[in-house]
């Protein structure tokens, strides 16, 4: 492909290349660095068992089942919220709309906050203000919500991945064909008509691939959920709105800095990063194979 | 003779309905935006009024100089570990070279942590900065079909490593390693932090050069090459220069996302708020100073404030660098081509 004459065309293609690389040397050292240490400890005990011994034996299974509830939570409210927004700026204004202008800034800024300001919110705006008025009008000021709990992190979280899916679900609506939504236009279907029945079916693959996207992050983001629910140990699974969970990446975080005996605990942090890792990598991965094929799909329309 | 129909579009009342209730969902969004501001900057006000104090008893108060406020106002908490002389919180305070929360003598000086975070986002760009560029116009200009296609997927994987998982591999790889080959006095210093944040940075500098570089016209690279320059010449001195505005703004959301990453700093800086020049020392940023202590403060007290007001600073300064970037690639890249 390249045909550069000379030493230097030969030694900027070589650097450049060597930068990419670099890039992704970097995956496979870290991917290989964390498969090599962790893959002898990741048994299934380690996975279906609690912690013990003070959290230096044992497995990460609360840690797991906590991930699980925050991901679904997180995912029943910011999917439906973000798919409609997607079908707000793509099908009912028009791109360069004022309103269209406005939201679309409101979701490029909120992917640009930090996710530690997002904790920050979730403790200022759900934690303090949403359950203290809870308690008050609920519970005459017992304290019930205003603490941290799995619900005002999933919330939290389901923040901080909403531009996720907007952005995935927007992507695959255009691959619907406008010819197709004509066409039904045509035959006396009304708008919300076509958006139900030919858009949405159209773009399923999108939502799915934002929704497996916004699982991803949410999965490895901890920033948000330090103070806004994540527990340091648990003796029980969540069962309610208002418990404290467990999770992954807190897991991980906390076995690292803030374990009583952290060279006797390495396998356990190595094994929960490796599960870790593998949970996020098999989620990107699916999602990149399958906005895969819709790109395909729109390229073959 | 037929009815005339009428041109104008019926109105229905579902249709209406449907659309008010999607338009209400989509300015969530953006009704957030707006409550983060508040909620974020509201529990830091406080600082900058006057009435933020200590938790100290009322007596405490009347000795110590007043500043203008009511002494024991609503936010006096009794916490007797906590009773002491001291003078009221003011907002220069927070200029002052020390960062000491927890002690008699509390000290918010958030020069130092303002200090690290610089120190290690400047390491993180100068590392992260090159590579992501250079591979992206390796990608663009240079590199086999194969290549190119498998590089956005590796990218994406890179993407989605949780910064913990780039934090562990740093506290527990890359800091032995780099202590060993260099020589270093502390194992967690900026640079080792530095290091494991372009890890993070790589991808967004990498994606965001991408699209820069690969929205330049191909009439400019051809008519490059058809006044003899080579692959490249054209790639150096024509597609390199033409992307600039965008690989700008990726420098940009680099220099953001490394700014308020917090758990890679919070595992692999060190965490000690010291002001020095070098690169090889402990630090601690604004981000870790958050995640570390906003857990253990006391509800609405000096120290919860300052952690509120550090993370306002953050949300500033992510919100003027997403725009800034906005403006360059919307703007400066789309009006460039537009006259072409």
């Amino acid at each position: 492909m390249t045909r550069s004459k000379g030493l230097v065309g030969r030694l900027v293609v070589g650097f450049t290349g060597a930068c990419a690389f670099l890039s992704v040397a970097a995956v496979v050292w870290i991917m290989a660095t964390i498969i090599w240490g962790g893959h002898t400890h990741l048994t299934w005990a380690f996975i279906s068992q609690v912690p013990s011994e003070g959290m230096t034996e044992g497995g990460v299974f609360p840690a797991i089942v906590g991930t699980f509830f925050l991901v679904v939570i997180m995912s029943l409210v910011g999917v439906p919220v973000g798919t409609i927004t997607a079908i707000y700026l793509s099908e009912y204004v028009g791109r360069q709309s004022k309103m269209a202008q406005v939201i679309r800034f409101a979701v490029n800024t909120l992917a640009g906050i930090p996710a530690i300001v997002f904790g920050l919110f979730g403790l200022g705006f759900f934690v303090q203000f949403s359950g203290n008025s809870l308690d008050k009008i609920f519970y005459h000021g017992a304290l019930h919500w205003a603490q941290p709990n799995i619900l005002w992190a999933s919330l939290t979280m389901a923040l901080l991945t909403l531009p996720v899916v907007i952005v995935s679900v927007e992507e695959a609506i255009k691959t619907v064909p406008q010819d197709l939504r004509e066409a039904s236009l045509a035959l006396g279907a009304t708008r919300w008509q076509t958006i139900r029945k030919v858009v949405l079916p159209g773009s399923m693959g999108g939502i799915l691939t934002g929704a497996i996207l916004a699982v991803s992050r949410g999965a490895g983001e901890v920033a948000p959920i330090l103070f806004t629910g994540a527990a340091y140990f648990l003796p029980q699974l969540p069962h309610r709105f208002t418990d404290q969970f467990m999770e992954l990446g807190y897991h991980v975080f906390i076995m690292t800095t803030q374990s009583t005996d952290v060279e006797k605990t390495l396998p356990i942090q190595y094994a929960t990063t490796l599960v870790l890792l593998l949970l996020t990598f098999t989620l990107n991965f699916s999602a990149i194979a399958l906005r895969a094929r819709i790109r395909r799909r729109r390229v073959a329309a | 003779m037929p009815k005339k129909r009428t041109e104008k579009k019926t109105f229905r009342l579902g249709e209406f309905l449907i659309e008010r209730c999607i338009q209400g969902v989509a300015l969530i969004s953006l009704l957030f935006i707006c409550l983060i501001f508040v909620f974020v900057f509201r529990e830091a006000f406080p600082l900058f009024t006057g009435q933020a104090k200590e938790p100290v008893a009322q007596a405490d108060v009347g000795a110590s100089e007043t500043y203008g406020e009511e002494p024991g106002a609503a936010l006096t908490v009794d916490h007797p570990e906590l009773e002491q002389k001291q003078e009221p919180f003011k907002a220069r305070h927070l200029l002052a070279k020390e960062w000491q929360p927890v002690s008699l003598n509390p000290k918010y000086g958030l020069l130092p942590l303002l200090w690290g975070s610089l120190k290690v986002t400047l390491v993180a760009l100068l590392l992260a900065g090159p590579i992501g560029i250079f591979a992206a116009l390796y990608t663009s200009s240079f590199a086999p079909r194969w290549a190119r296609e498998g590089m956005k997927p590796v990218i994406e994987i890179l993407a989605g490593f949780p910064s913990v998982v780039i934090g562990f591999f740093a506290l527990v790889i890359l800091a032995s390693l780099l202590q060993r080959f260099f020589g270093f006095q502390y194992r967690l210093n900026a640079f080792t932090g530095g290091l494991a944040m372009a890890f993070a940075v790589i991808p967004i500098i990498y994606t965001v050069s991408e699209d820069a570089l690969a929205a330049i016209p191909k009439t400019l690279t051809e008519a490059s090459l058809a006044l003899g320059a080579t692959k490249w010449e054209t790639a150096l001195f024509v597609v390199l220069p033409a992307a600039t505005p965008g690989i700008f703004a990726a420098v940009l959301l680099g220099f953001g996302r490394a700014f308020g990453e917090t758990m890679i700093v919070l595992m692999a800086t060190g965490n000690a708020a010291i002001l020095t020049a070098s690169l090889t020392d402990p630090v601690r940023t604004l981000s870790a100073t958050i995640g570390a202590e906003m857990a253990e403060v006391v509800f609405g007290d000096i120290h919860y404030r300052v952690l509120f007001f550090i993370g306002a600073l953050l949300f500033i300064i992510s919100f003027g660098l997403n725009a800034i970037a906005e403006f360059f690639v919307r703007n400066r890249l789309m009006k460039r081509f537009k006259g072409i």
